[in-house]
């Protein structure tokens, strides 16, 4: 039966629901980078001669490096001497003690994002490190995880006052050189989020930073941390909305994560930055470089992504499996609408005996949005009794999206058991009539299938997160089928 | 009252339907019997709503509601049910999820409250014992992984939930056993009701035996070549289509 697929391409058109533009002074930078800016960054920042001396060096590097083409997405190039690399909200200079002396207009933000801090703190008793732009406003709660051990500050802060434990961790897992945009945020990392737990302690609550990018023309350049000495426990959620804007942002957050010993490590992200207009006019440049390091026996560390915003996101959360017995895991949903690029995946490294990993993979392409799966398996020769699973699904909606899969598997040891699955499917006019025809209103029912097909990675989020990460689907997805 | 007047049909130019006329009062089960690809399936669909057709000329009215101008979603909250030949596979989508949507959809299109989850579960718990389902499908995605029998039992599990005052059955009886059949017809008969009117596709008689039409229809070459009484059924058993055919010719 003949079905035009111009039904499938009415559904899908909305306008950016977070979109809206907070009016707040900016103590910003001159655009530009330099040996200059980066001093100005860390004295600004109050940081330590060592501190500047990583980010000069991080700088030299970056000067010899190439921009990578190798992704599957197109832009045209990035003049990183016309972008800002600091911007600050003006009244840090008299840092607020409590929610009361924090700037109204930014409270005001988030309730417009639904988030109010208030509510946040007492219901759902979530810590929330909110930076803005690109400093620490806000910590809550810092006395009860204080209680247990757990330090969650801003990196900023963490540099000030846990010296140590930054200097021994930072860039162990990333090293400086890493990549393109990997040294580029060593050299300009504006601030983010430093977690330790310490030994044989659960953190007592999910662990929440909420990012924001609000300044025209400012590349924001997060630096996350999370420590899990031995035995400890810590789920790390990670959510993000930009305000609607004309002129494309480069994004380039670096995160590490170190689990010792039986620890893990959870790390949810819902990450919706503006992606940019029908046409694909502005949106958010998303350069992330995400790796977990199972440093410790039996340690575990689980990236959970659900990827709905920025015009182009390149993105590989990783897991180094070294500690013997050591799980990694990859759930992944990344939708790609109008004229957004993705290219993510993860790479899964086993080093050690008997290390495990997992990859669940599902994008959904509709518009004439492009998503690849870009994946890596590697067995080392240390690896013995290795396992991987990948299963790798894409799912079109209309004729004008795309769906690209790039696995590399390399094995090195002849005991490694590495499975793969993948296929592509199409929301079709038979599953929307079906559902139609028994009074499912035409969103209701593709976010029905939606949802459907992202069942597996929802159900590995918080149970908070799902919720929202559900919503933020449908509402990405509007006007996407017809 | 089902009125399809002078309906003129096609699909990407090719004209299905050429006239046909069918009306359907409450209470009654009308058969609609005829050969393949006279468009028996595309009557059902352009009642209940499926895009991809255009019709150039004809109206179809229920209860005086003009169907054609309605969402397929709207004619489902009109009390429009189709019982799918082919039911369709939805992956990770819950069954009973999924028909809890429909039944608060209708509900919301009709102005009427969400049903409360107990009700809801005890309907369900209800409905079926009533259809014979095997409980471990009400948990399963729509549909997958259902044998031929299970998804067809699924369909009228469906539209004993749904209460349509207008259920469309397409060729509910392709591809079923015996056993299946009976059990499939005998929840259709025990929603027949003076509410309720039906419309039975079918290519054999053999299901009109155990659901009992009060009017049998031929359709041919995209119209009613000839009505009658639920003995023409068993008459074009035993003669085939072939002479109404050439007697519509």
């Amino acid at each position: 039966m003949a079905t035009p697929q111009t039904e499938v391409s009415e559904l899908l058109n909305r306008k950016y629901d977070a979109g809206f533009y907070t009016d707040i002074e900016q103590d910003q930078a001159p655009p530009g980078l330099n040996e200059d800016i980066i001093r100005l960054i860390s004295s600004k920042k109050e940081e330590p001669e060592w501190m500047l001396q990583w980010r000069l060096r991080a700088f030299e590097r970056w000067q010899k490096m190439p921009e990578p083409k190798w992704a599957h997405v197109h832009y045209p190039p990035i003049d990183y001497q016309a972008l800002c690399y600091y911007s600050a909200p003006k009244s840090r200079a008299n840092a607020p003690k409590s929610l009361d002396e924090v700037d109204p207009k930014l409270l005001e933000t988030y309730k417009k994002l639904g988030i109010p801090l208030e509510e946040q703190m007492m219901l759902a008793g979530v810590a929330v490190d909110a930076v803005f732009d690109s400093v620490s406003v806000h910590t809550t709660f810092k006395d009860k995880l204080a209680a247990a051990g757990v330090i969650f500050c801003s990196f900023s802060e963490a540099v000030r006052e846990h010296p140590d434990l930054v200097r021994k961790y930072l860039g162990s897992v990333v090293p400086q050189g890493d990549n393109y945009f990997a040294a580029l945020n060593s050299a300009v990392f504006s601030d983010g989020s430093f977690v330790y737990i310490p030994p044989n302690t659960r953190c007592p609550m999910e662990l929440s930073t909420y990012f924001r990018i609000n300044a025209m023309n400012t590349g924001q350049f997060e630096r996350t941390l999370v420590v899990a000495d031995a035995g400890s426990y810590v789920s790390y959620l990670e959510g993000c909305t930009a305000p609607q804007r004309d002129e494309n942002q480069l994004h380039a957050a670096v995160v590490e994560l170190v689990a010792l010993d039986n620890a893990e490590i959870k790390y949810s992200t819902v990450q919706n930055w503006y992606p940019g207009d029908e046409e694909g006019r502005g949106g958010i440049y998303n350069f992330v470089t995400k790796r977990g390091d199972c440093r410790g026996r039996n340690s575990k560390i689980s990236w959970t992504q659900v990827e709905t915003g920025s015009a182009i996101t390149w993105k590989y959360p990783s897991c180094v499996l070294k500690g013997e017995n050591s799980v990694g895991e990859f759930y992944s949903v990344a939708v790609t609408h109008h004229r957004q690029q993705a290219d993510t995946g993860t790479k899964m490294i086993h080093l050690g005996r008997n290390t495990r990993s997992t990859i669940i993979s599902k994008g959904i392409s509709a518009g004439r949005g492009q998503n690849a799966y870009r994946g890596l398996v590697r067995i080392a020769k240390s690896a013995e009794n290795a396992r991987n699973y990948t299963q790798c699904d894409s799912l079109l909606m209309g004729n004008e999206c795309g769906a690209h899969t790039f696995p590399y598997v390399e094995v090195r040891n002849a005991s490694a058991k590495v499975e793969h699955e993948a296929s592509t499917s199409k929301i079709s006019e038979d599953q929307l009539f079906y559902l139609r025809s028994r009074g499912i209103g035409s969103e209701d029912a593709v976010n029905l299938i939606v949802n459907g097909f992202c069942k597996e990675v929802f159900k590995e989020l918080p149970m908070e997160f799902a919720v929202e990460a559900q919503k933020l689907l449908n509402i990405t997805l509007e006007g996407a089928v017809g | 009252m089902l009125k399809i007047e002078n309906l003129h049909a096609e699909i990407d130019g090719k004209p299905i339907l050429r006239g046909l006329t069918l009306t359907i009062g409450k209470g009654e089960v009308h058969a609609i019997m005829g050969p393949n690809g006279s468009g028996k399936s595309t009557l059902s669909y352009l009642i209940a709503g499926r895009p991809g057709y255009t019709v150039t000329e004809g109206s179809i009215t229920w209860n005086g509601k003009d169907l054609l101008a309605l969402e397929p979603e709207e004619r489902a909250g009109e009390g429009v049910f189709l019982a799918f030949q082919y039911p369709v596979e939805i992956p990770g989508v819950n069954n009973v999820y999924m028909l809890r949507a429909a039944v608060n959809g209708i509900r919301k299109y009709r102005g009427e409250p969400e049903i409360s989850a107990v009700d809801f579960l005890n309907l369900v718990k209800t409905k079926t014992r009533e259809i014979g389902l095997k409980e471990g499908l009400l948990n399963r995605p729509v549909n997958q992984g259902f044998s031929g029998g299970e998804k067809k039992r699924n369909e009228v599990f469906q539209m004993s939930i749904l209460e349509p005052s207008l259920a469309i059955l397409d060729e509910t009886d392709s591809g079923l056993d015996i056993d299946a059949l009976k059990i499939v017809a005998d929840g259709v008969n025990r929603l027949r009701s003076p509410d309720r009117a039906f419309m039975v596709v079918t290519h054999y008689q053999r299901l009109l035996d155990y659901i009992v039409p009060d009017h049998v229809h031929v359709l041919a070459n995209g119209r009613i070549v000839k009505s009658g009484p639920r003995e023409l059924a068993l008459e074009l058993e035993a003669k085939g289509y072939d002479w109404l055919l050439e007697e519509a010719a």
